[in-house]
């Protein structure tokens, strides 16, 4: 989306650091992190547990205070501002609801404390709980309630004083399979309705990728790279990325000419590809088509086995120098099984799907 | 022909489970009931002259709680005595219970948010003075707080006081006595009621625009409630009948309920009056959990 860069910006974070501990033993959960989330997008942080995802979240809500750098907020700078006076909110992985106040009195809480007329609290919960669709269960105890609906509270409660960014940490990683993907549609939904930027913290490549404007990947306390989930998913910055989001093979080439030399053949790359003793290629396995051996053009591989999924199967081949990879088959209208391990096949690369990867 | 059946099993589970409960009632009724039956039907008797009782119906004991019999004109009037000894018992004893109350619960709240590890040291170290004796103990509050007692002596040492600071047998050194020793009865039910607590909810109400005060008021205190109603009356029913604190930092003239009720069963040689005062006493202790229970749970329901 290369609206993005120049929309308004929400949330910037310059050159953040978060050193937990002291002196040696210091850990650095943000190393030197700069993040821009424009208006109005649905951001994503994406990256595995330790990553430091969590704690961007949490210097932007205001739990936690950054060891250097600077928090902005629709331009204004908000990093010494605690919590309770930032105008985000977060909706908290465990819920965190009151479980000694009702659904409508959870929901109405942030606007009481903000000190919000007895009449404009009762109709913006009636049109929170209508847009979360529990105006059935307002009067119900929070402890009566399933996990998603349950969630549906704490996203009404979190949306209800309208904040200037809803923070999600990984809001549905308790919820089953079903109900996470019925939410993820509720959630991209209730962001298009509210138009609310939404900054959202998962470890589930899927969830961002299916919700997300913009994705940033991070790792051991940096941002490996930032773009739309086509273009993390198609031109991953590096290993990490493209192995992290979606299944890729790598494979050792030596670049010249254009073209990448490997033991069994030669596979043709886009024009102006620099030359390189060796360079890492990403393929992922779907761009993978198997034809029969001695096919000009293809390399050839050996079965080594395969995987079935129902939809697809993964085929494991080897190729060969003794590399492996690993290609994604649609299964057969009629069922047919694929061939057999052992089999001498041939692997045809579809075009422009190889990428060099930066080492 | 089911139903039968059914009534059948059900009525032989009642059965089962009355023979179940049986011995612990047989211990209830001699050792619970029992003494309190006795107390209540001595409490409608006639005094003996050198203590015990004659058999002999009257309610005089209950009369003489209120009223007193002017010995000089033989007219009736208020037993303003008896009257300011129960005034000043429920006093101290709310007083104990407030004060418990504002230490013990940062104590709590300490202990609570420790590493397990360190958490079972400082329980433990809340529980040690259980291990004395409580005449002991209040012995040692004695020497702390008399007038050549360790506080002083410091103190004037020091130079920071002149004179003693002089608290031994007054109300106050009565109050910083059962502070002390009821002090864990406080911590121990709030830190259980702390422990509970999911502090995620501290973060979601400073999210949502509460100030620390607000916090504390809105989501912590009606959360942790149950604690606060348990340990309150942990502390607030024995402070009411304390008989060994006010006697040994209140000296002879600072009664509570507990030294008046003695008293009628030692020198005064009145066991009816002292009966009748054990039961008002009872009486008092149930009406006023009745009335404190009932406004707590109530509470509970404020938006």
């Amino acid at each position: 989306m290369s609206e993005a860069a120049t929309a308004a910006v929400a949330v910037e974070g310059r050159n953040l650091v978060k050193a937990f501990g002291q002196g040696n033993a210091a850990v650095r959960a943000l190393d030197d992190v700069s993040v821009t989330i424009a208006k109005g997008e649905f951001f994503t942080l994406l990256g595995p547990s330790g990553c430091g995802k969590t704690t961007l979240l949490r210097l932007i809500a205001g739990f936690e205070s950054p060891t250097s750098g600077a928090i902005l907020l629709d331009g204004r700078d908000i990093t010494a501002l605690p919590p309770n006076r930032r105008p985000v909110n977060t909706v908290f992985q465990s819920y965190a609801l009151f479980p000694h106040l009702t659904v409508a009195q959870n929901v109405a809480f942030g606007l009481q404390m903000l000190g919000k007329p007895k009449a404009e609290v009762s109709t913006t919960v009636d049109r929170m709980l209508a847009l979360v669709k529990l105006e059935a269960f307002a009067g119900r105890r929070t402890s009566q309630l399933s996990g998603g609906q349950q969630q549906r509270v704490a996203l009404a409660r979190a949306l209800a004083p309208a904040p200037q960014v809803l923070l999600l940490d990984e809001p549905l990683s308790a919820l089953d399979l079903k109900l996470r993907k019925e939410m993820q549609v509720e959630l991209k939904r209730l962001q298009t309705e509210t138009g609310i930027t939404f900054a959202f913290v998962t470890h589930d490549q899927e969830e961002a990728l299916t919700m997300s404007d913009r994705v940033a990947v991070m790792s051991a306390g940096q941002i490996l790279q930032t773009g739309t989930p086509r273009q993390i998913y198609t031109r991953p910055a590096n290993r990490f990325v493209a192995s992290f989001i979606g299944e890729t093979n790598f494979l050792t080439a030596r670049i010249s000419g254009g073209a990448a030399h490997l033991a069994g053949g030669v596979i043709a790359l886009p024009a102006g590809t620099a030359d390189a003793p060796t360079a890492t290629l990403a393929i992922r396995p779907e761009h993978l088509r198997l034809v029969s051996a001695g096919t000009p053009g293809a390399l050839p591989a050996t079965v080594a086995h395969s995987v079935y999924f129902g939809t697809d199967s993964h085929l494991h081949l080897r190729l060969a120098d003794g590399a492996e990879l690993v290609a994604r088959q649609q299964t057969a209208a009629d069922g047919a099984t694929g061939p057999d391990p052992g089999a001498e096949v041939s692997v045809m690369i579809a075009e422009g799907a190889v990428q060099v990867l930066a080492e | 022909m089911t139903q039968t059946a059914e009534q059948q099993q059900k009525a032989a589970t009642t059965r089962r489970n009355w023979a179940l409960s049986a011995p612990a009632l047989v211990v209830l009724a001699l050792f619970a009931s029992g003494p309190l039956l006795i107390v209540l039907v001595y409490s409608f008797l006639r005094p003996g002259s050198y203590s015990g009782v004659e058999w002999q119906f009257t309610t005089e004991a209950w009369q003489g709680i209120f009223l007193t019999r002017d010995i000089f004109d033989g007219t009736l009037g208020w037993a303003d005595a008896h009257l300011s000894i129960f005034w000043r018992s429920v006093k101290l004893s709310l007083t104990t219970t407030i004060l418990t109350f504002a230490f013990g619960f940062p104590t709590a709240w300490f202990i609570a948010t420790r590493p397990a590890r360190a958490r079972a040291f400082w329980l433990f170290l809340i529980t040690i003075p259980f291990w004395t004796n409580l005449l002991i103990r209040t012995f040692a509050i004695n020497e702390v707080i008399r007038n050549e007692g360790l506080m002083n002596t410091v103190l004037l040492r020091l130079g920071v006081i002149a004179e003693p600071i002089r608290i031994i047998y007054t109300d106050t050194a009565v109050l910083i006595g059962m502070t002390y020793v009821y002090l864990p009865l406080m911590v121990l039910p709030l830190f259980a009621a702390i422990d509970r607590f999911d502090m995620k909810l501290l973060e979601a109400g400073y999210d949502l625009y509460a100030s620390r005060w607000q916090v504390l008021r809105r989501i912590v205190l009606p959360i942790v409630k149950p604690g606060i109603v348990a340990g309150s009356i942990l502390v607030f029913v024995p402070s009411l009948g304390a008989y060994v604190t006010p006697r040994v930092l209140g000296g002879g003239k600072n009664m509570m309920i507990g030294n008046f009720i003695e008293l009628q069963f030692g020198q005064g040689r009145n066991w009816p009056l002292g009966s009748a005062l054990s039961m008002l006493l009872l009486l008092i202790v149930m009406v006023a959990l009745l009335v404190y229970v009932r406004a707590a749970t109530k509470g509970g329901q404020h938006g």
